[in-house]
Order: C-alpha cells, then sequence, then structure tokens
C-alpha cells in the first residue's frame, strides 16, 4: 500500500503530468502533448545538465574507480596503520552531502577560504572557483571524488579479502611482475567488484543533487546544473509540475535503461 | 587481513612508497574537516589571514552561543526523531512483508517481488513532483509524515530485499521443527525469525539511519516550518543567515557533523559492514 500510493503512484503521475501544463493547483486540464519535452530539450540549461550528469559519471568511473582500487591494492598490504587509514578515507562517505558541500564551499572561498590562504602564499591572484563558469564544474568534480572514493575502496577492500592467494603465489613463481599479476590475476577475478562499483557510481551520479546545492545551487548562470538540481530549480520552486514531471520522466527513462541494459550485458554472470 | 599483492616479503622502498601516497590521501580527506574545525574557534579577521593553522586567539564563545541556543538542539532532535521513526516503519515492515515472500507461497509472488524491486531502479527524485502534490492533497504537507512516509515507501525495495535473501538462509528445518510443534506463522516470525536475524536488523538500521539522518531533499520540498527543520535543511538557513561569517558557519557545521564522526568512530565496524555489504548482499 505504502509503497504503491508513495512510488509507483506517483512515478506514473509523472508520465501524466508530464504532457500537461499545470502550475499543481485543480487539476491538470491544459493538455500540451510533448510539449514539455520540446521545451526541455530546447533549454540550454537542462542540455548543460545532461552534459553535466555525463561528465561526472566519466569521471566517477575513469578516475574516482582507479583510484579506489589503487588505495585499497595499497591498504592490502600487511603494515602498521591500514585499520586508521581505511576509517579516514571512508570517513567523507558517512558525511551528509550538504555538510560536505558547505565544508568544501569554505575550502573554496576567495575571502576567508583554504584557497585563498594558497593563493595568497604563493603570489597568485585569488580564484573564486565557485564562481567561475568555467572552473566551477571541476571544482565539484573533486569534492565527488573526495566523498565518495571511500565507499569504493570498501567495496574493493572486500573483493580483495576474496581473492586467493594462492593464485597470486603461482603467478609469482611463474615469474609474473607486480603490474602483470595486477592486471592478469587480481584485476580479472575482482571483476564482479567493479562492475558494481560502477554500477553505483552511474546510478548515484544521476541523482546527484545534495551535493550541488550548498555548493552552486546549479551556478554561476547553470554550469554547474545536474538533472536533479534543474528539476527543483525551474519544476519545484516555479511549481511547473508539467516540466518538472518530464524531467522527472527523462530521469527515469535514464535509470531504467542504464540499469537493465548493464545487468543484462555485464553483470548476467554476477 | 591478508596480503593478497605480495607472498614476498616488502622491501624498505615499498613501505615507503606506500606511506607516502597513503599519507597524502589522507591529508587531502582530512585537511577540509580539520580546518572546518579550527575554524569555529577563530575570529573573522583570523580566519581571513590564517585559514590553515591553530587559532591565534581561541574563541569559544562561536562554539558556546550555538551550544546554548536552542536552534542547534530542535534540529538535531527533528532528525532523530524523523529517522528513528523511518527506522522503526521500514524494519517491521520490510521484515513482515520478506517474511511472507520467504516462507509463503502465494498466487503472483514472484510478480510482487518484482514490483517491490522497481523501486530500486530510480531515485525519489524522479517523481519527487507527484509525491509533494499527493502528500500535500492528503494534508501532510509541513509535518514529519510528510518526510517519513515516502522515506520509509523508498526503503521498501532496498530492505525487503536484504531480509528475504537472510530469511532464506535460515535452515529450512527450523521452520518445519516449529510447525510440527504446532507454531504458527506469526509467532514463528516474532519467536524465531526476528531473534535470529539481528544482524539484517542492524545493516538495515544502519542503511535507513544515515540515509534518513542525512537526507536533504525530501524535507525540503516537503517542510516550511523553520522549527520542524532537520539538520541538513537548518545548516543551509543558518548559513543563509550568517552568510559571510563564516567562523560562526564552521562552528555550526562542526556541530551538526559531531555526532555522525563520534559514531562513525565508536560502530566503525558495523557501520562500514552495514554500509558497504548491504550495497553488495542486495
Amino acid at each position: 500500500m505504502l509503497f504503491t500510493v508513495f512510488v509507483i503512484l506517483p512515478m506514473g503521475e509523472a508520465a501524466w503530468y508530464s504532457l500537461y501544463r499545470w502550475n499543481g493547483y485543480g487539476l491538470p486540464q491544459q493538455f500540451v502533448g510533448v510539449r514539455n519535452f520540446e521545451v526541455l530539450f530546447n533549454n540550454a540549461a537542462f542540455s548543460q545538465a545532461l552534459i553535466n550528469n555525463g561528465i561526472i559519471i566519466l569521471v566517477s568511473v575513469l578516475l574516482q574507480i582507479p583510484l579506489a582500487l589503487w588505495l585499497a591494492m595499497m591498504l592490502a598490504h600487511r603494515i602498521a596503520g591500514v585499520v586508521a587509514f581505511r576509517l579516514i578515507f571512508f570517513l567523507p562517505y558517512v558525511l551528509a552531502d550538504v555538510a560536505a558541500g558547505l565544508i568544501w564551499r569554505f575550502v573554496y572561498d576567495g575571502d576567508y577560504g583554504l584557497f585563498a590562504a594558497v593563493a595568497g602564499f604563493l603570489g597568485v591572484a585569488t580564484p573564486y572557483v565557485l564562481a567561475d563558469r568555467s572552473l566551477a564544474i571541476y571544482a565539484v568534480l573533486a569534492v565527488i571524488i573526495w566523498k565518495y572514493f571511500g565507499f569504493h575502496m570498501m567495496l574493493f577492500i572486500a573483493g580483495l579479502q576474496a581473492v586467493d592467494r594462492s593464485v597470486l603465489e603461482a603467478a609469482e613463481i611463474d615469474g609474473a611482475t607486480g603490474w602483470q599479476k595486477f592486471r592478469y590475476v587480481t584485476l580479472p577475478l575482482l571483476g564482479s567488484t567493479v562492475r558494481l562499483s560502477i554500477f553505483f557510481a552511474v546510478i548515484g551520479s544521476l541523482q546527484l543533487f545534495d551535493l550541488i546545492m550548498p555548493l552552486t545551487g546549479g551556478g554561476p548562470s547553470n554550469s554547474t546544473q545536474t538533472m536533479v538540481t534543474f528539476l527543483y530549480t525551474y519544476g519545484v520552486t516555479r511549481m511547473q509540475v508539467g516540466l518538472g514531471s518530464a524531467v522527472g520522466v527523462v530521469l527515469f527513462v535514464i535509470c531504467v535503461t542504464l540499469a537493465f541494459g548493464y545487468k543484462r550485458i555485464f553483470m548476467r554472470h554476477d | 587481513m591478508t596480503d593478497t599483492t605480495s607472498a614476498v616479503r616488502m622491501t624498505t622502498g615499498t613501505r615507503i612508497y606506500l606511506y607516502v601516497s597513503l599519507s597524502l590521501v589522507a591529508m587531502l580527506v582530512l585537511i577540509p574537516l580539520v580546518t572546518t574545525a579550527l575554524g569555529g574557534f577563530k575570529s573573522l579577521g583570523d580566519l581571513r589571514v590564517n585559514p590553515f593553522g591553530l587559532p591565534s586567539e581561541w574563541v569559544w564563545s562561536n562554539y558556546l552561543d550555538i551550544l546554548f541556543g536552542d536552534r542547534y538542539w530542535r534540529q538535531m532532535l527533528n532528525s532523530l526523531f524523523i529517522a528513528i521513526v523511518t527506522v522503526m516503519l521500514t524494519v517491521i515492515v520490510s521484515a513482515m512483508a520478506a517474511f511472507t515472500f520467504a516462507h509463503v507461497k502465494f498466487f503472483g509472488a514472484n510478480q510482487l517481488l518484482n514490483y517491490f524491486l522497481i523501486g530500486l531502479m530510480f531515485p525519489a527524485a524522479t517523481a519527487i513532483l507527484p509525491l509533494f502534490i499527493r502528500i500535500r492533497d492528503l494534508g501532510l504537507l509541513d509535518t514529519y509524515w510528510g518526510v517519513i512516509l515516502p522515506q520509509v515507501a523508498f526503503g521498501l525495495g532496498m530492505s525487503i530485499l536484504l531480509f528475504r535473501n537472510y530469511f532464506r538462509n535460515l535452515p529450512e528445518e527450523l521452520f518445519q521443527a516449529a510447525f510440527v510443534d504446532g507454531c504458527g506463522y506469526i509467532r514463528f516470525f516474532w519467536h524465531i525469525s526476528m531473534p535470529l536475524s539481528r544482524p539484517i536488523v542492524s545493516t538495515v538500521s544502519i542503511i535507513t539511519f544515515v540515509h534518513s539522518w542525512n537526507s536533504y531533499i525530501l524535507p525540503l520540498i516537503m517542510l516550511n516550518t523553520e522549527t520542524k527543520y532537520p539538520w541538513p535543511l537548518g545548516i543551509m538557513v543558518y548559513r543563509g543567515e550568517f552568510g559571510t561569517e563564516w567562523q560562526l558557519v564552521l562552528a555550526f557545521i562542526t556541530l551538526t557533523i559531531l555526532p555522525t564522526v563520534i559514531v562513525f568512530f565508536v560502530a566503525q565496524k558495523h557501520i562500514i559492514a552495514g554500509l558497504t555489504a548491504g550495497a553488495v548482499k542486495s
């Protein structure tokens, strides 16, 4: 019941509302067909949001996951302090996105923040990274990596513990170098973990909202908009229910297509 | 901890490389957090010239004013209330549903399970507008229930899956023995399944609690009275009010994340296992 009322019905309603122009009061009557979708795809801010979501996925998969794997490999060594390092690396993941976003807003602040101090020390003009149209998205990406690499690292640590040591020893006896061992033994054995980690990174990237709001709120001039911040800014705060629902439908289609497609192609053996 | 990368003894070179790399990353993680906590002890002028170092003079009033005001505590209690009710409802509802899926064979069981799993596929944000309108029409706008019920509903897919997988792995003989002794489904659930399920109850509780405690978008849309705000909303309002008085904002941020950090260090094993194993098992 609860599930139907609050999960399935709203999704169906989103599809229905997306065909109307409606301010949310009374009943939706002004049927506009696919007009909302046309508006959406001709909207520069929404295109930017789509591009940004794409960039976030790419960076999460191509930078963050290798970083997480590299750290997990290092932490698999029997050295003192491993537990402490693991704790520290996982810490940002348990913090709320909003808190992390505000902390980094301070770090990037051009007057009081750490960036101001570093620039002052180097004797260069202070960059206001979050106010710069071309830099802001990179600043956001750095925070995303900072916030989420620990989660992926933990997945890999769990995966590595399941790797059979005797296989690695056999490879060593056969004269495999460190890189060869990693490339031909460890990595293939970690396959299912890597696929899982990518899956989480993609789904997580698509719903990014909480972290963006305290950092940039989608600005400056929409340069760090994501699909969900776009939905909030244009759909919710302006009560354009039709347009907002259309964003929801697009996001839904992307999520479900990716989830099904990915599971079918890459995770069928897991 | 097993050594999975090298069967031979490590050289000193490798050791140095490891410690240097790990320490560098650890510093990048910790510096923003430590400077935030220290910044809360500084005056604004001090923060401007010296955001990295120790405060030139420890200004305790930034922290004390927040701790002796009621705003901070009200927000924390709001978050706590929402999170605890969400966890209790999620655990009870999903455990009972999962129990049914695991033990009772009924017509359409598989279809119904798949129906719940659809919920795993898309984020709450996709349906946030219709959800808002539904909550408004139910008269739940600006109440805690307007936040709690959708949170429970969106958590159900994952928790039912976790519970069902766990229940199915409990030995079948147990069930048969209890059944022969005249124990019904309901008694079996309360007296046998649930007591045996402490690990999975704690996993589901941790995931649900952390999710609710940190959640922002749902309360942002459903609540509009400031006294009802949970802390992620409250902290944004606070920052809006005090703007560039960063020393106050930093003290406020530090105090709001402090409980999370303390609980994390005390219960790290359970939390890490809950958040990662939970993800893997489903």
